[in-house]
């Protein structure tokens, strides 16, 4: 039993990153339709930076403030330079610009930083486990931030101006531009937001899994999951789909599939969703007319 | 430019292909060049669902994977000869990519895209797996023999392996021609840009789309097992994310829905890492003491460039000084 709960916390822990991720994906594909299939590098790419900051004796936590707004500014000029000129282009089209970025960021990464796996710091202290045992302190602080960013991206759709422009601009562009919304601007914004929740969940994850080009390729597949789990239309259900999928992948990984067909686990939930319930527990059946 | 003339050259291409190198390449020069062909008809296959269907897919280095393995462990375990094991990679293969492609009907673009694209992340995974270790040799992998040249034919084993790489890909590249030059073939490209106009003309969009699926998976399977017997070795790693994207990348420069894009398609995916090492030689001038500049940067930022540039990929930049001269 008490192994059990063992598994679900980390499995808490793990989704709140898988969540984190999913937001992020969600928050793209709700403005353009796109699934970003480079947002797990992006974030790879922004924990590497923090890595060379505090390894050039940034403190941790400065680290993180100067990362998150830098992967902000990243994710926006990506929009601005490559998406924006796609925006009306065909599926093939942002799937090869997203591959492509996936391919250099990954490439970038390892020819600056090599390819062997580094120890990334965890600011929560090694220490003893808390709780009984139950929950290692990156653990826990991990969550706690996750949670934080979740709460915060929440409050801002919901209680400021710009939140609700960025909403309006996302479900419908038209209209949105009628009323004087510079939809342009929001989706850069959009995408900024995006690789900066990319950021800390890279920073968060690296810890735990260490720090290699390819440390997020596995993060994103779950991220992918719990984001089609939840419904890929709806922001909230992708974060609950997110921690499901940590829940899930942990508790499979530990008693019936064991660690090495942990991935696959992803790929059976994302068809399995897709062939019962394409739109997802949460998600609404997109109706198009012709 | 005569129409004679165009209507012949991909048969003189194929003999020129065929002749040349066995009189003057090396064997490494004959083991790239059988590469080629390779990685043209798997190229081939992505471009049948991708390029002519529309159906984007990341993930077919996984059917590349299970014609290598299904040619790997039917000649290490079963000792049956390489050329008999095409066919049953084929069939294999094509069977998997249609269970594959049955909800791959119900998935529009992007959702294909990410269910492939978790695929090809997996595959490695599940080639590992402890269940099939027996037949697949696990992380080891399996380690192949070269095959000889038949009937005493004054071949070394490369040139012999490269003539019959090159002969099962010109009979693969006529099927795809015929296939896509006919009725099937406009019925694939109406599905791709009016779906519902091509549902109303009576075209049974789910069966076809299967159907592309199929045959795409099966002409990439067989690509696999060309490759797995020219290499002489499979093991789960060689069939990642990297190998999935290589193709798609190919695709997209060599051109979608275009015959001819395929064999340029081949040949990028073979000599990216020898443009990516001279450049790596360049910037060590520059700045001695760096990394060697990883292939991946370079396709990327071909396959973004293309994107912007030419969509079409360099079969459409032949058409288009096709046209001018005429």
């Amino acid at each position: 039993m008490d192994g059990l709960i063992h598994q679900i916390v980390s499995g808490i822990a793990s989704g709140g990153i898988y969540a984190s991720v999913a937001l992020a994906l969600v928050m793209i594909y709700q403005a353009t339709h796109h699934v970003n299939f480079a947002q797990g590098e992006m974030a790879m790419f922004s924990t590497y930076i923090a890595l060379t900051l505090i390894q050039a004796g940034v403190p941790y936590w400065v680290a993180f403030i100067i990362v998150v707004p830098v992967s902000f500014l990243m994710g926006a000029v990506i929009q601005r330079v490559l998406m924006e000129p796609l925006a009306k282009a065909p599926v093939l089209a942002s799937v090869g610009v997203f591959i492509g970025l996936l391919l250099v960021f990954n490439s970038i990464a390892g020819w600056i930083f090599t390819y062997t796996t580094k120890p990334f710091p965890t600011p929560f202290g090694e220490g003893k486990p808390l709780l009984n045992g139950f929950v290692s302190r990156h653990e826990l602080g991990s969550t706690m931030i996750t949670l934080v960013v979740l709460l915060s991206i929440w409050a801002f759709f919901r209680f400021t101006k710009l939140g609700l422009a960025m909403r309006a601009a996302a479900f419908n562009p038209v209209s949105s531009r009628l009323v004087g919304v510079p939809v342009d601007k929001m989706l850069a914004l959009g995408w900024g937001l995006a690789a900066a929740i990319g950021a800390i969940a890279g920073m968060m994850v690296a810890p735990v899994v260490f720090l290699d080009p390819n440390m997020m390729a596995g993060v994103l597949l779950y991220a992918f999951a719990g984001a089609l789990l939840g419904g890929i239309t709806n922001p909230l259900g992708a974060v609950i789909g997110g921690f499901a999928v940590g829940i899930v992948e942990n508790i499979l990984g530990a008693y019936v599939v064991g660690t090495e067909l942990k991935l696959s686990v992803a790929l059976f939930i994302i068809v399995v969703v897709l062939v019962l319930k394409p739109a997802g527990l949460f998600g609404k059946t997109v109706v198009s007319r012709v | 430019m005569n129409p004679t003339f165009l209507r012949a050259f991909p048969w003189l291409f194929f003999v020129a292909a065929a002749v040349l190198p066995i009189l003057g390449a090396s064997d490494y020069q004959l083991l790239q060049l059988t590469l080629v062909v390779v990685y043209a008809i798997a190229v081939l296959g992505l471009n049948l669902v991708t390029g002519y269907n529309g159906q984007v897919s990341l993930g077919h280095g996984a059917f590349y994977a299970i014609g290598a393995y299904t040619t790997a462990i039917l000649m290490d375990k079963w000792g049956i000869p390489y050329w008999a094991t095409l066919p049953v990679s084929a069939v294999v293969c094509a069977g998997v990519g249609f269970l594959i492609g049955l909800p791959a009907l119900r998935l529009g673009g992007m959702y294909l895209a990410l269910t492939t694209f978790a695929l090809a992340v997996a595959t490695p995974q599940l080639l590992k797996y402890k269940l099939f270790e027996e037949y697949t040799g696990g992380v080891q992998g399996i380690s192949l023999d070269k095959p000889e040249a038949p009937f005493g034919l004054p071949l070394n084993p490369d040139q012999w392996l490269y003539l019959f790489s090159l002969a099962i890909g010109g009979v693969i590249f006529l099927l795809a021609s015929n296939m896509v030059g006919g009725r099937i073939g406009r019925a694939l490209r109406a599905i791709r840009d009016q779906p519902t106009a091509a549902e109303a003309m009576g075209i049974d969009l789910a069966s076809f789309k299967t159907r592309a699926f199929a045959v795409s998976a099966c002409f990439t399977g067989v690509s696999g097992s060309l490759g797995a017997i020219a290499i002489q070795f499979v093991a789960p790693d060689a069939f990642g994310v990297p190998k999935s994207l290589d193709f798609f990348t190919g695709m997209v420069v060599g051109g979608g829905a275009s015959i001819g894009g395929a064999v340029m398609g081949g040949i990028f995916i073979e000599f990216v890492p020898n443009i990516a090492d001279e450049l790596s030689r360049l910037f060590a001038q520059i700045a001695p003491g760096i990394e060697k500049l990883p292939p991946g940067a370079i396709s990327g930022a071909i396959l973004i460039a293309f994107m912007f540039l030419m969509p079409g990929g360099l079969a459409s930049l032949l058409r288009v000084i096709n046209r001018k001269r005429r």
